[in-house]
């Protein structure tokens, strides 16, 4: 036998079990580790579940549906302490997207222009910029929440007093009163007339490309869209009989009725988690900007480009690939840190789950739903992230 | 022709303070328009806060009502109050005691922040100050008194939670970033699974959990002080942060020096110790500063479990009846305090980061 | 002689207190095509820099084609639409194919339709020979690929003058020559003014109708090819020379 191999193929050495053998270390590794991980968890989790008998507390969701009996400060749906315990973790869920949605969108804002001013020629501007990203990022967002709390609820005047910044608008240590439209048709017609803005400047911006292509005539785009926007809303408006009345809020006893309110919380936590974002996305704008090299814009300019022209064609969309990333992760980092709300008594997520776990003694279950949360959060932003950063890299690679 | 002329001195219209100023604040009206916008907010913002902050303000007074009547800020609260602030409720006598360890730590990090001690030296210098640390705090040995955590407070509290934190989750996070970029997918699926899980959540509902999960995790008769459970929840947050950095470090050094260690017959173990990770961890130390500066901030949050580090005794101090409404006063002078630590650190961090750079372009 | 169509006159120009070009007076005929050598940081990429204001001057006049250079952009704009540049690292524009980054300009400046605009560009690739790249991304070719790329981009503007700025120093030495064919090509075609600042002094020899000498920040010298390199008239233009050609 040990002959006839010799002018065939050579017969694959003979496997031993071998401690030498990569892949018998290999499964001894992982085999170990996971044997460890299990080990770790079932001791765990029957400590866990003996302390739990012993102290008598059930496991599991039931309590959800029993009856809550607190109340809410604030809730964009309608609740009350009849309303069960899940009623009452959808409104913290939809305060803590309320306030990471209207955070996101103005810290965007806020941090690109503060991370453009940071690279402006003006010195003036630059350096102010500059003191404000430092400061801002090299103090705690908690101890900032704090302060803008302290502000709002110990340095504003009561509402007899409130500050009338606008006519209309009025700032006490109650939060900010604004006055809201009523309910009319002609808000509604208004309201219409943007969205139809909206799919009016999609036709345009094709009509646009199509004519360019077609005969090298540019169209106005921006113009036209920004036209668009603000003209249909005010056409709308006007075609539902321009009403003038607004719901104006207005101080009646000890505080104000009517118009719309900014809670001092929510104030206070959309105010430090906007300034302190934005401090973080004005860097990552201000990176993403310099690594675009001088000598795009030289070739840009060679060619007889605009400023806004290389600006919009040859560096936003090489700067947007190395902004993307790191945005993703402020904008994370953002919806996470609205958790601090429980600080300041804004009834976020984490708020009203721990509300609901110090009155049930459900700690275990109170706790999975705030990580159940933020991880199907960041999951998805992360999901729809890496669709879009893929999307871009496709559109131009 | 061919006479060299002399180096003229440039015209003076484009060089000097008005030229400087033209082109700086005024090079264009948009420029012009920011400029004159800028100065109107700071004309607007700075002299109020100066004359409450240093023209009306009270830095002596004795009582409350005599420190309001000025109109300003209070600065004498803070006189009244900086040891409460800085120390928690550490007997008033011993507070020399945390405030050297607070000193050593902070040492500690310089030594860190030292290209020249880079070596096997500073494993040693941690392992040995934080022992001094923990002898200094608790006491119990060598004549000084006992003193238990429940006491500890304040800004040696605060960088206690950050070094341990970081200093502890560190091999930690080393391990799970080999975890991480191992081949074997058990191992990898795990390091994922808890850098992924740890980094979706914020900071707090660790907080939570370890204070009201852990005591339940615990077999019966077991317990865990609440500051411990803290620092537990710091460390296991941190490690998959730093396990991340520690990745990127591991993903910039060129395939080709894992293929000469390999070639050199080194063993994985080797590979990684005495070639990989020197020059990886080289590249993240200006991350993990910034880790750290993110740790010592985000160590404030222990607060809302009831700990009484720098910001909670800030708090506390305000609550005096004798002394009522100076928070803004106390949020300042505290926010100078982290504001010093985590920009000298920032700033630090940037240094280094330029001179790792061009080092490596050599 | 003619109107020249470049014409610099008495310009100065400073970087803070540093003097980086000295009195430079320089006149460009129609179709003329200009060597400019000279020791690194001399002024040369400064000079012609300023030929299309990317860098400005501050003493004295620069006219192109009749027109002056101010700080009036309509200038600026007007005056870069007739002038291609060519730069040393390239700066192509990596986020767009090689057909668009040709027919960026001719669509967004010069107004042209898409088909037009491609067809040029087709054109000219076939001229610089690599029509198969058009679809791929700058950072898929090589050194003087993306050169031949870069000259048919600033071709396809139809300018009238042609600035180079050292196109061959960053590239391999294998592929210095089919740059330089190009550019032999576009010269031997006649009619376009060109400003070439390098040190291949083949290239010189062969298409310059005038070589120029600058050292720190003047010219020192300027003569024909063959004078120029047989018989340097400036002590430094000759040691420049010798540390050149060996
Ligand atoms: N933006 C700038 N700021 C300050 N000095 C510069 C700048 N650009 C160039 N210089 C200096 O001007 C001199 C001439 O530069 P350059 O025209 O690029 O020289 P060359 O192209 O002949 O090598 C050099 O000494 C260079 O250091
Ligand atoms: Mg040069």
């Amino acid at each position: 036998m040990a002959k006839g191999s010799v002018n065939g193929a050579q017969p694959a050495p003979p496997r031993r079990l071998s401690w030498n053998d990569p892949d018998v270390r290999s499964i001894v590794y992982q085999a170990v580790a996971l044997i460890l991980v299990v080990a770790i968890g079932w001791f765990l989790v029957s400590n866990t579940l003996h302390n739990l008998s012993i102290r008598n507390i059930s496991t599991g969701f039931d309590f959800l549906s029993r009856e809550s009996g607190f109340a809410i400060g604030e809730s964009p749906i309608a609740f009350g302490p009849e309303n069960t315990y899940a009623r009452a973790i959808l409104v913290g869920l939809l305060n803590t997207i309320r306030v990471a949605v209207v955070g996101i969108v103005l810290a965007t804002i806020l941090g690109t222009i503060v991370g453009i001013a940071r690279l402006s020629k003006n010195w003036l501007i630059a350096k102010l910029s500059m003191i404000y990203v430092e400061v801002i990022r090299n103090i705690p967002l908690l101890l900032q929440l704090f302060f803008w709390y302290a502000i709002i609820t110990e340095s504003m005047p009561g509402p007899r007093q409130a500050l009338n910044l606008l006519p209309g608008v009025f700032v006490s240590n109650r939060g900010v009163k604004v006055p809201a439209p009523t309910d009319h048709f002609a808000y509604d017609l208004a309201a219409f007339g943007f969205l139809l803005a909206i799919v009016l400047i999609i036709f345009v911006v094709r009509f646009a490309r199509k004519r360019q292509d077609a005969t090298g005539q540019a169209f106005p785009v921006y113009r036209t869209g920004i036209a668009l926007l603000l003209g249909m809303p005010v056409l709308g408006w006007l075609i539902g009989g321009a009403p003038l009345e607004l719901d104006v809020p207005k101080l009646q006893g000890f505080n104000f009725v009517g118009g719309a309110t900014l809670t001092p919380e929510f104030a206070a936590l959309l105010f430090g988690l906007v300034l302190y974002t934005a401090g973080f996305i004005a860097e990552v704008v201000r990176s993403g900007i310099q690594a675009v090299s001088y000598g795009q814009w030289e070739a840009a300019s060679a060619l007889g480009l605009t400023r806004s022209q290389t600006l919009r064609l040859i560096v936003l969309p090489q700067s947007l690939r190395v902004i993307i990333p790191p945005m993703t992760s402020q904008y994370l980092n953002l919806t996470k840190n609205s958790s601090l709300a429980v600080a300041i008594g804004y009834p976020d997520i984490v708020s009203v789950a721990n509300t609901t776990l110090n009155q049930t003694g459900q700690a275990i279950e109170g706790i999975m739903i705030i990580m159940a949360v933020y991880l199907s959060i960041s999951l998805s932003i992360s999901l729809f992230m890496n669709w879009y950063n893929k999307h871009i890299a496709l559109v131009e690679r | 022709m061919t006479t060299a002329s002399e180096s003229l001195p440039p015209p003076s219209i484009s060089t000097g303070p008005i030229a400087w100023v033209r082109e700086r604040l005024f090079s264009s009206p948009l420029n012009t328009v920011l400029t004159v916008l800028s100065v109107w907010l700071i004309l607007m913002a700075l002299p109020p806060f100066i004359e409450w902050a240093l023209i009306k303000s009270s830095f002596t007074a004795a009582t409350s009502q005599e420190c309001r009547a000025g109109g300003g800020a209070c600065w004498a609260f803070i006189g009244q109050k900086y040891r409460l602030i800085l120390f928690g409720l550490y007997p008033y006598e011993e507070q020399w005691r945390p405030l050297i360890a607070a000193i050593l730590l902070v040492a500690m990090i310089v030594a860190s922040c030292m290209p020249r001690f880079w070596n096997v030296s500073l494993p040693i210098i941690w392992v040995g100050g934080l022992i001094v640390v923990a002898i200094l705090m608790w006491g119990g040995v060598f004549g000084l008194r006992y003193v238990e955590n429940t006491l500890w407070g304040g800004l040696p509290l605060t960088l206690i939670l950050a070094t341990f934190g970081i200093a502890i989750a560190f091999p930690f996070g080393i391990v799970l970033a080999l975890g991480r970029r191992s081949r074997m997918p058990a191992i990898k699926t795990l390091c994922i699974m808890y850098i992924e899980l740890i980094r979706g959540v914020p900071l707090i509902s660790m907080l939570f959990m370890s204070s009201v999960m852990l005591p339940l995790f615990l077999p019966e008769g077991f317990s865990i002080d609440k500051l411990l459970r803290a620092q537990i929840a710091i460390i296991l947050f941190a490690a998959a942060y730093i396990a991340e950095v520690v990745r990127g470090g591991l993903q910039a050094i060129p395939k080709g020096q894992y293929e000469g260690a390999d070639s050199l017959g080194l063993s994985y173990g080797q590979k990684m110790r005495l070639v990989i990770l020197p020059q990886a961890l080289k590249i993240v130390i200006p991350p993990l500063v910034n880790l750290f500066i993110a740790a010592f901030k985000d160590t404030s949050l222990v607060v809302i479990i009831g700990i009484y580090d720098l910001m909670q005794s800030a708090k506390v101090s305000l609550t005096d009846p004798a002394w009522r409404g100076f928070s803004i006063e106390v949020y300042i002078f505290i926010s100078i305090i982290y504001f010093l630590f985590c920009y000298s650190m920032s700033k630090y961090s940037q240094n280094l980061e330029k001179r790792l750079a061009t080092g490596h372009k050599r | 002689m003619a109107v020249p169509i470049i014409e610099l006159q008495k310009v100065n120009k400073w970087y803070g207190e540093f003097h980086v070009l000295r009195n430079i007076n320089l006149n460009v005929a129609r179709g003329e095509r200009i060597v400019v050598c000279g020791p690194s940081g001399s002024g040369k990429s400064t000079m012609i820099r300023c030929i299309n204001r990317l860098e400005e001057h501050q003493q004295g006049h620069i006219i192109v084609d009749g027109t002056e250079l101010t700080n009036d952009i309509k200038n600026i704009d007007a005056i870069r639409r007739e002038v291609g540049m060519v730069f040393q690292h390239f700066n192509l524009f990596p986020h767009l194919t090689v057909l668009e980054n040709l027919t960026l300009g001719p669509i967004w400046v010069l107004k042209k339709p898409k088909a037009e605009a491609e067809a040029t560009a087709m054109k000219y690739l076939e001229r610089v020979r690599i029509p198969e790249q058009a679809k791929k991304y700058p950072g898929q070719l090589s050194g003087g690929q993306q050169q031949r790329v870069a000259i048919a981009r600033s071709l396809c503007m139809n300018p009238k003058i042609m600035l180079f700025d050292e196109p061959t120093s960053a590239l391999d030495p294998e592929m210095v020559k089919e740059v330089l064919d190009v550019m032999v090509g576009l010269a031997e075609e006649g009619g376009m003014t060109m400003i070439c600042v390098t040190h291949e002094m083949g290239f010189a020899r062969k298409v310059a109708n005038r070589v120029i000498f600058m050292d720190r920040g003047e010219i020192i010298e300027q003569n024909t090819p063959e004078e120029f390199f047989s018989n340097p008239q400036n002590e430094r233009t000759q040691l420049f020379l010798s540390q050149i050609l060996h």
